[in-house]
């Protein structure tokens, strides 16, 4: 059981870290970032490239993934979001747009980075064995890390003034427009900071998991999964929706196991009985 | 007057018109060329993305290397070859699309889908349009009358998988074994095959429910119970390549000691770079690129893939042959080439070398035992077992 549990912790911490940068851009834009799962994807193959390819520092190849990510999502926040929410009023247009942008992506990452399976050296090796946990070491210092990430992330939001500005903006847009938040700018940062995120622990989890072109999507889908449990822009939910969402699976793998592929099924399931009860997850409004 | 400037410019007048009247000759020479066109339906987006762009880059690779080399000859009418390609995204509803589209550009021979449901959703298509398919897909009824348009591009499970089991029973003593599979048609069909294949040796199952999503990126959770079992056989039934690393890094890692095997083409790149010194001793199914028993044709062709696409991919030592069957038995029967009626006959007493093994080994059609007809390439069922970034070969297997 020592063993189900820490799996469960390990994976709501990694969860925790992808969910979090899709909700952000939700509370400040309103923007359902189909893309969410690709930006990661694009980190990982930078860190892939940077620290597997060129043998740079893995320090420098995270860096690398969250600059470009931070890059790229401001200038779509830009060139792309901006305009479209300017000009459309139904909502449905940027999710469009979204999806339009994920499926972009989809196709560049394979045209640059063909269609195979990459991973890059250990961080760090060897495994930890004691009291009825296995745990790789490198697996421990990521799960870490993410905490790191995620409480620096809170501190930043709750603390800073760009933080208070964007939760401004997240509580009501005009009357932070109206107190004199410059929305177009704080939007922009939003938006560079959770395509920085996605891009950062696409680079952090390319040391455990690997990453291929592929996964994007799916990526998306269990972003959206932690959001929906807890809260969709809300920060808390997300972190909490994550760990929940990790748990869950770390159990039900070992507990439903001689039933087939059902963990998923029952997650669905008790998904679905849960928004019925809670439809706006476990901390419903957007945050501030 | 002859000074120096009109005569370098008289030399570099006559070079370009040499060489403008040489590309023509080349361009004429191949403009007569007559185009055959060779259908490719299959995934080359998504999750799966590296099945069929092996595929198709495997397709593509050879046809460059023929067209370069003058085309091919068949009856008294030499062709270029024209590789038209659909990806299909793993969806049969867009496969059947891609066979359509096949149909109308009148293409008489596909290779693809990838997998089952694919494969068996363009059956309508193939058999109203007169197309022959090659899948890499496994469900019998494909390949058993009354079905008679698909051949199987390769080695299936349920011949492979016997021969491995028993292979590791008899040399390395395995008594006890376990299957994992994702939760998708074609690993589970594979994982039930095996595990019948399995109890047939005497082999003790100690695990055959266990599965997993497809797009899972962490397998701790999902192996942490089997692990637990002790099998000295962990089968990854039907495993994508991306996911083999995976697997076999959360195995070891957990404390796993006994074997692992799949029955589906890896890449050893691939296992390198995502398992690392984990992947040693890892057993998988492959094609005719291992030094032992590759020939240079191989060697060839393996240098114009990494030319072309920048790297190989080690599943195309398998998918490099559905080309070739289909160019060299329109070579044996020419009358083919709009007649599929004239290749199936074909098939049945087809011969020819194989190109891409060393020694005398041919080309023809097999799968008698298995589907009762002639619906199967001979493909070397060549066991690979990987070792420090390479595949070395574990034992070299046949079907009929």
């Amino acid at each position: 059981m020592e063993q189900v549990i820490a799996n469960g912790l390990y994976l709501g911490a990694q969860y925790a870290l992808i969910a979090l940068g899709l909700t952000l851009i939700f509370a400040l834009m309103n923007v359902l970032n189909f893309a969410h799962g690709q930006m990661y994807v694009l980190g990982g193959f930078i860190t892939y490239t940077v620290y597997g390819q060129l043998g740079l520092p893995f320090v420098m190849a995270l860096l690398a993934s969250g600059v470009t990510l931070a890059v790229i999502g401001a200038l779509m926040e830009k060139f792309l979001f901006r305009t479209v929410i300017r000009r459309s009023h139904r909502e449905e247009s940027t999710m469009l747009l979204a999806a339009a942008t994920a499926f972009f992506f989809d196709a560049v990452i394979l045209l640059l980075f063909g269609e195979k399976q990459r991973g890059v050296p250990k961080i760090v090796k060897g495994v930890f064995n004691n009291a009825g946990i296995i745990m790789p070491y490198d697996r421990m210092v990521v799960g870490v890390l993410a905490i790191v990430f995620i409480a620096a992330f809170v501190l930043y939001m709750q603390y800073s003034r760009v933080g208070r500005a964007m939760r401004a903006l997240a509580q009501d847009r005009v009357a932070a427009q109206l107190m004199g938040v410059r929305v177009d700018r704080y939007s922009m940062i939003g938006f560079a900071m959770g395509a920085m995120l996605a891009g950062v622990v696409g680079g952090l989890l390319v040391t455990i998991t690997g990453v291929n072109s592929g996964i994007g999507g799916p990526i998306s889908i269990k972003a959206f999964l932690m959001v929906m449990i807890g809260g969709a822009g809300v920060v808390g939910g997300a972190i909490a929706g994550g760990f929940i969402l990790g748990m869950m699976e770390s159990v039900g793998l070992t507990v439903l196991r001689e039933y087939g592929d059902v963990t998923y099924l029952v997650i669905f399931a008790a998904l679905m009985v849960f928004l019925s009860i809670r439809p706006n997850g476990l901390m419903g409004k957007p945050w501030g | 007057m002859i000074n120096r400037r009109s005569t370098l410019k008289s030399m570099a007048l006559g070079a370009v018109s040499t060489l403008a009247l040489a590309a023509l000759g080349i361009s004429s020479a191949q403009a007569e060329n007559k185009e055959l066109k060779i259908g490719f339906v299959g995934v080359t987006s998504g999750p799966a993305a590296a099945w069929g762009t092996s595929n198709v880059r495997s397709m593509q690779t050879r046809a460059a290397w023929i067209n370069e080399t003058g085309g091919v000859k068949i009856g008294n009418d030499t062709y270029n070859i024209n590789i038209v390609t659909f990806d299909d995204q793993k969806d049969p509803k867009r496969a059947i699309a891609g066979m359509e589209k096949m149909a109308q550009e009148g293409v008489h021979y596909v290779v693809g889908p990838n997998v089952d449901d694919g494969a068996a959703a363009v059956r309508p298509v193939a058999e109203a349009n007169g197309i022959i398919y090659f899948p890499y897909a496994f469900p019998k009824a494909l390949y058993q009358k009354p079905a008679s348009n698909a051949v199987l591009g390769m080695i299936a499970n349920y011949q492979s998988g016997p021969a491995i089991y028993k292979y590791l029973k008899e040399n390395k003593g395995v008594k006890k074994i376990a299957f994992v599979a994702a939760n998708e048609s074609d690993p589970l069909s594979q994982r039930d095959s095996g595990v019948e294949a399995a109890k047939a040796l005497g082999l003790e199952v100690v695990a055959q429910n266990d599965t997993y999503q497809n797009d899972t990126r962490d397998f701790t959770p999902v192996l942490t119970p089997i692990v637990a079992l002790k099998p000295d056989l962990l089968v990854l039934s039907g495993v994508a390549p991306a996911n083999a690393p995976l697997l076999i890094r959360a195995a070891r890692e957990l404390g796993y000691e006994g074997l692992i095997s799949t029955e589906t083409a890896q890449d050893a790149k691939v296992l390198e770079e995502g398992a690392g010194e984990y992947a040693n001793g890892f057993i998988s199914v492959g094609g005719a690129s291992t030094p032992e028993i590759a020939s240079d044709a191989m060697k060839e062709f393996v240098a114009r893939y990494t030319k072309m696409f920048g790297e190989y991919n080690d599943e195309s030592n398998t998918k490099v042959y559905a080309l070739e069957y289909i160019i060299e038995t329109l070579k044996a029967n020419p009358a083919a080439i709009n007649d599929v009626a004239e290749f199936k006959k074909t098939m049945d007493t087809f011969s020819a070398p194989n190109p891409f093994l060393k020694g005398d080994a041919k080309l023809s059609y097999v799968g008698m035992t298995s589907f009762g007809q002639k619906r199967q390439l001979s493909v070397p069922m060549v066991v690979n077992e990987y070792k420090d970034g390479a595949f070395q070969t574990l034992f070299v297997g046949s079907v009929d």
